[in-house]
């Protein structure tokens, strides 16, 4: 057991094999092979993480770090003590992030399999597919801030690679892909110049930039909290029966309680198991130096201290520092996060492959801003300034996505934005502490968000080929639909057709619960989940943060509290009507285009990982992290009693410190729940009963049902308009001033006009007073042969030019013969 | 009175290609002017000779010498205190191995070219690559001022006929600016080099430094207007031609738009680290006051050059311009690292030297293969590429992340302790590093813009529908910059080791004999 948490490397490692075998191999392999591979290497990364979260059960916790074999350390300066290794860490967080991702990623990869079925390019994808997980793996995994970068831009091109994946289709529509893909990541490379800010920052703050290093512990409180319960335990153990065990504070305390906190000890591998002696056992880090300790670690102990950091020519107490470190992070996350203001790439990134918008742009990748946030709990916590923005940055995200959400027509794009605004729910629980009430949330959305968008690829798929049934069916097409098959291009070249049919558009849906009933059922899971209804996943995690956001403002009095419950209550309602509308539109109602009616179900390679992560969707929350004090939304204690209490907070305070678990709300709950099963009523009067907007006939029902509904849906529909403003902000102004740098200023002016015209005439009047007394005829005609020369080849050069060529081959000359002068004169002198 | 005369593994490696052009020379060109394998293979066989060399010297080069190795000096004209003298020390070793290695890869990828079978004259265009060659590794190895700079105008000679002859439409135009550009930032730095040397009664750059440690007042220092200002400018200015620093560029994008793909390789592979490597080895420690004086001026130039290349790059419709102007910016960070005057930062800057010649190298070559098949430089009429040939969209897209600074891959590791150094830096500090930083966003926008229209989108020109497959020779230049992109990406301690003793030994020369400022 105690080698366990080597095995993090095998689940980089394993994935990075999948994609070797597919990059050189894939083609040759054909489908069903690369798939295979491509599926399996995701499933090995699972087993890996589930063996690494027995590790932790068993182990008590006991957090290690992992020098990976081949790689010996990565910058490392020696005089200047730099020293950033290729170093892995395995605690309660990181091991949560590989589950979601290997575990998730597993069913969006056997999903893929069915839906990239037929595409020329099949291998490639799942070549990119285990790419991604490469790199987020390393972005989890690892132990310092770069490493995390290392993750952080690496999918950041996994992402582009795959939003650009279709980068050749015809009619425009491969650059409009290819040129999604390049917003993605330009957006995000924007976020990254925080991201790298914030680590010279710390690096000359810390010296360091390892999260914690081997033998120190994250969370000192709870070590030292369990520490003297273990003592208790041990001392009224011997005293009354002398029983063996020790019953720890989780349950799972090993034989040898004391085991526990032995993830402190210097050797942090090997010593737990042993039952060790309390004395000796490290349950804080006053045994390590300062600077022997992590950023962290060193943060707390600066802060006690009331410490200056020194920069050169400056200085700053610890707290300006962390709000800077903090602030430049929150720029990093709101690029790869997609808040405001930098998620406008995320709705365009809609332009990859359906799996690719479930696993990263709704499951994974997009959380990554979330996941290094909590990681840097320390550093937000001990940073009021950069929390309070946080907290609204995340909650006006919230609330202004789902607004949007309301008013569109593609059903990718309703589930973008809602992605875009539930990220901003998990921001701004950031933004108010609740740190485990983010990860929960961040948890229980990769379930129900990665259903969604796996179940909406399922619906567009079965448009898609309702629609060629449909064209066949009709009579003529019929040798087009197979010379379209025979090209290899399968369902997805939807726009090589010759009308123009969106198979996304929902308007071109309808009655789909009839004909894909599978999908249907799912969709609805994942909708009541998302839409927070009891006791699906969404209801716990989204009521966690809410309740926290309360508590904040009620309680602790925080500004932030406040305005993140105001934003993210009304967003909760926008969530809830947006979905049920969609549910509407899509699956209720009769069948509006020939497509929708010919639409069959999809293949199981598709509908199993849906009934899976269906099944997640609804038990995930309760099961995972059920409160205290629920009453009656936990069937009065039963799922406590069931499934433990708090026990997905507790499992992440042993590696984020401040992952403080809160009391249900009661009052909150039933407000939340009110107001979800309100909209979704709501929207059913407006939508129901198949009142839904024609492609190009009728408005949007909403747009009479409410007053100003015209205006609100216009600017729904617009997405109020932040592409246009961005595009005359900064990309147009950006772009006329690089034509004007390039062509005005840097040729016209500099290149031209000055070298040519002012440098060269200079030149050329000193040349001529130099070289008429210098006229000694031998140079005079060498120099003319040069010029004809110069003549001869440069046909088509202007006369004015020619004059120059012969001024420069002058002071080439010149200067040839100054050399062999000053080489000469040395040894004219010796002799 | 002199010296170490038996020969050093750095004599062998700066005479085999020397010895090469001539063994060259002798041999018979065939009437038609090209189609001689002889001729290439023996060039070629010399570069790599070349190479085996250099890996043999830095395989038994000590990391732990700060000092000079494979030394040898010899009297040359000891009236004046000139000598043939060379040595390697961890500043130059990488510089060295930089250079054996991009001069195989450029000839090469020349093997192919279509202008030199078009133009002719082979015998001479692989004399003067390998000419190039000697005169680039003498820059580098010379100990001795004076040698140093009849290495640094012979490095000219071969370029400007690489340029003349085998370039495109302007190229004498080209030639001549290039030519004379340099020329007129050399003949300051020779003015300095000769008040120096009679100053101090020798050319000996280690013998130089040593007395500006024992005497700081040697080249006294008293603000701008003083000796070693203007001697430190002197040599300034002439590299600062070379890098170029803004805005001394103006020739770059003529030069590299002109010159044939192998020149364009060199050029940006080697020579502009010429101008990087001077500074290092010359500006910084024999005149350390003028250095640390001039640092925030020299860096706001630098930072200035990374914005404004990288700006100008992207409005760029000639793919090859796009990526000359790119090196203006790449190589603001470098001079932006050497003048943070601490060990992270030159120890960045020297590595983004190397990393710059792999990747921008690199991208020139991919520039030449595109040309090869469509005959043009203008990215409009690409787009697809990707489609058409994949694995050369595959490599490609490689080198232009490397050329973006993508972590795992050698451009990050390079601007991240460039920028970590300024940071860090008792000169610099925050303001240079934030705004150098954005550089690093605009990299990619510059970068991705040309990707994009070139590799990805749809097919819209009819030519690009049937291009040509990849040859081997062009495959296995293309593997081998990705290897080193990987190497220098995922484990640069072989690197950073080689130089650490040396860096650090000249930043402790530096900081002891800058008596006006502290650095760190």
């Amino acid at each position: 057991m105690e080698n366990y948490p080597q095995l993090v490397t095998l689940i980089v490692f394993i994935p990075l094999i999948g994609f070797v075998i597919n990059l050189f191999f894939g083609a040759r392999l054909g489908e069903r092979w690369s798939g295979l591979i491509g599926s399996t290497a995701s499933v090995l990364a699972f087993v890996v993480a589930l063996l690494l979260w027995s590790y932790l059960i068993n182990s008590g916790y006991e957090s290690a770090v992992v020098n990976p074999p081949f790689l010996n350390g990565w910058i490392t300066i020696a005089s200047a003590k730099v020293d950033i290794p290729w170093q892995m860490r395995v605690d309660t967080l990181s091991v949560t992030m590989m589950l979601v991702v290997t575990g998730v990623g597993s069913l969006i990869h056997i999903y893929a399999t069915g839906y990239m079925h037929g595409d020329p390019r099949f291998s490639r994808f799942f070549t990119y597919l285990n790419l991604f997980l490469v790199f987020m793996l390393i972005l989890v995994t690892g132990n310092n801030f770069l490493m995390m970068f290392v993750g952080w831009e690496g999918v950041g091109l996994c992402s582009f690679l795959l939003i650009g994946f279709w980068f050749d289709k015809t009619k425009g529509v491969g650059w409009k892909n290819s040129n999604a893909a390049r917003k993605a990541m330009i957006a995000n490379r924007v976020g990254d110049f925080g991201i790298l800010m914030a680590i010279f920052l710390m690096f000359w703050t810390f010296g360091t930039l390892d999260y914690f290093r081997p033998g120190e512990i994250a969370n000192v409180h709870l070590a030292e909290e369990e520490h003297e319960a273990a003592l208790v335990a041990a001392e009224s153990g011997a005293a009354s029966e002398g029983a063996p065990v020790a019953e720890g504070e989780h349950g799972e305390a090993a034989p040898a309680a004391e085991g526990e906190h032995s993830e402190a000890a210097p050797a942090a591998e090997g010593e737990h198991g042993e039952a060790a002696v309390p004395e000796v056992v490290f349950y804080n880090n006053d045994h390590i130096e300062l600077r022997q300790l992590g950023v962290f670690g060193q943060a707390e102990r600066m802060i006690e201290a009331k410490q200056e950091i020194d920069f050169g020519p400056f200085s700053l107490p610890i707290e300006t520092v962390l709000v800077l470190i903090t602030l430049f992070m929150l720029l990093g996350a709101t690029g790869k996060s997609a808040q405001i203001p930098l998620f406008v790439w995320l709705p365009d990134a809609m332009a990859g492959p359906t799996p690719v918008s479930a696993l990263i742009h709704a499951a994974t990748m997009v959380t990554a801003g979330v996941y290094m946030m909590v990681r840097s709990n320390v550093f937000f916590y001990n940073a009021e300034l950069t929390s309070l923005i946080v907290a609204i940055v995340g909650a006006a995200t919230a609330l202004m996505a789902g607004f949007v959400a309301l008013g569109q027509w593609d059903i990718k794009k309703v589930l973008a934005y809602s992605t875009v605004s539930q990220l901003g729910f998990m921001v701004a629980a950031v933004g108010v502490g609740a740190y485990g009430a983010a990860m929960f949330h961040l948890v229980t959305h990769a379930f129900f968000k990665a259903l969604l968008f796996l179940g909406s690829g399922s619906v567009i798929h079965g448009v898609e080929h309702g629609h060629h049934i449909a064209h066949e069916r009709a009579g003529h097409g019929h040798g087009e639909h197979d010379a379209h098959h025979a090209d290899g291009h399968g369902h997805d070249d939807h726009h090589e057709e010759e009308h123009e049919f969106d198979p996304q558009d929902m308007r071109n849906m309808g009655g789909l619960a009839k004909r894909m009933p599978l999908t249907y059922i799912t969709y609805l899971i994942g909708t009541l989940a998302l839409a927070g209804v009891w006791p699906l996943a969404g209801f716990w995690s989204k009521d966690e943060i809410l309740a926290d956001s309360w508590l904040a403002g009620i309680v602790d009095n925080k500004l932030a509290g406040f305005i993140a419950f105001a934003f993210l209550l009304v967003a909760a309602g926008f969530t809830a009507f947006y979905m049920w509308r969609q549910i509407e539109i899509v699956f209720f109602g009769k069948p509006r285009t020939d497509a929708a009616d010919h639409a069959p179900e999809s293949s199981p390679a598709m509908v199993i990982p849906l009934l899976v992560l269906g099944v997640l969707s609804l038990i995930g929350g309760f099961v995972m992290n059920v409160p205290s004090g629920a009453g009656i939304f936990a069937i009065f204690d039963l799922f406590n009693n069931w499934f433990g209490t708090h026990k997905f907070t507790e499992w992440l305070e042993h590696s984020v410190a401040h992952a403080h678990a809160a009391d249900f709300q009661p009052l909150v709950a039933i407000i939340s729940l009110v107001l979800a099963l309100g909209a979704i009523g709501f929207a059913r009067s407006i939508y129901g009963r198949g009142k839904s907007a024609n492609v190009d006939t009728q408005p949007d029902p909403f747009e009479n049902a409410v007053p100003n509904g015209a205006m609100a849906f216009r600017l729904a529909n617009a997405k109020l308009y932040w592409d246009e403003t961005y595009f005359r902000l900064f990309e147009n102004p950006f772009n006329k001033l690089s034509v004007f740098l390039a062509d005005t200023l840097d040729w016209r002016f500099w290149h031209d006009y000055f070298h040519e015209t002012v440098i060269a005439k200079g030149f050329n009047g000193i040349a001529s007073i130099l070289s008429n007394p210098v006229d000694l005829g031998i140079i005079d005609g060498i120099v003319n042969g040069v010029g004809k020369l110069a003549q001869w080849v440069s046909g088509r050069m202007r006369l004015v030019q020619t004059g120059y060529v012969r001024t420069y081959a002058v002071t080439f000359l010149l200067g040839v013969v100054l050399i062999i002068v000053i080489l000469l004169l040395p040894m004219v002198q010796q002799g | 009175m002199l010296m170490n005369s038996a020969i050093t593994i750095a004599s062998v490696v700066l005479f085999l290609p020397l010895i090469g052009m001539i063994v060259l020379l002798f041999l018979r060109e065939p009437a038609d002017g090209h189609g001689n394998n002889n001729l290439k293979w023996t060039a070629f066989g010399f570069s790599v000779a070349t190479l085996v060399a250099t890996i043999v010297m830095w395989a038994s080069f000590d990391p732990a010498t700060p000092g000079l190795q494979f030394v040898q000096q010899m009297n040359w004209i000891p009236s004046v205190g000139i000598s043939f003298y060379i040595g390697v020390d961890g500043i130059s070793i990488l510089l060295i191995v930089l250079t054996a290695f991009i001069m195989p890869v450029a000839i090469l990828s020349s093997f192919r070219a279509h202008v030199i079978h078009e133009r002719g004259r082979e015998k001479l265009y692989y004399a003067f690559m390998l000419l190039l060659e000697f005169a680039m590794l003498g820059v580098f190895v010379a100990q001795d001022l004076f040698m140093f700079y009849i290495f640094w105008e012979v490095t000219l000679v071969p370029m400007y006929f690489l340029i003349g002859i085998w370039g495109a439409e302007r190229r004498i135009y080209a030639a001549v600016k290039f030519f004379l550009y340099t020329m007129a930032g050399s003949i300051l730095m020779l003015l300095a080099i000769l008040y120096v040397g009679t100053q101090v009664g020798t050319f000996s750059v280690p013998d130089i430094i040593a007395a500006v440690q024992a005497n700081p007042n040697l080249f006294p220092f008293a603000g701008i207007f003083s000796t070693q200002s203007f001697l430190f400018l002197g040599f300034l200015i002439a590299f600062a031609i070379k890098v170029p620093i803004w805005p001394l560029h103006s020739w770059l994008p003529d030069a590299h738009v002109q010159a044939p793909t192998a020149g364009s390789v060199i050029l940006a592979g080697v020579l502009l680290k010429l101008g990087t490597y001077g500074i290092v080895r010359f500006c910084l420690p024999m005149f350390p006051d003028a250095a640390a004086n001039w640092a925030p001026f020299v860096a706001t130039l630098a930072v200035i050059g990374i914005i404004y290349g990288a700006w100008v790059s992207y409005a760029q419709t000639d793919v090859k311009k796009l990526v000359a102007y790119s090196s203006v910016s790449h190589l603001g960070f470098v001079v932006l690292g050497i003048f943070s005057l601490n060990q992270v930062g030159i120890q960045g800057a020297i590595l983004q030297m190397v990393n710059h010649g792999i990747s921008t190298g690199g991208l020139f070559l991919l520039v030449g293969m595109l040309y090869e098949r469509r005959h043009t430089k203008d990215i409009a009429a690409y787009g697809g590429i990707w489609k058409v040939l994949p694995v050369f969209g595959g490599l490609s897209l490689v080198i232009t992340l490397s050329s973006m600074g993508l972590p795992g891959l050698n451009g990050f590791v390079g601007e991240f302790t460039i920028l970590l150094g300024a940071f860090g830096s008792q000169i610099l500090g925050f303001v240079f590093t934030l705004f150098a930083t954005l550089g690093v966003i605009m990299a990619a926008v510059y970068m991705l813009y040309m990707f994009n229209k070139v590799f990805m989108g749809e097919v819209t020109h009819e030519e690009n529908k049937t291009l040509e497959k990849l040859h081997w020779q062009e495959t296995t230049v293309l593997v081998a910059m990705i290897v080193v992109i990987l190497w220098i990406g995922l484990q640069p301690a072989p690197f950073f080791g080689s130089m650490d003793s040396s860096v650090n030994h000249l930043v402790q020369t530096v900081s002891s004999a800058a008596s006006s400022v502290a650095l760190r």
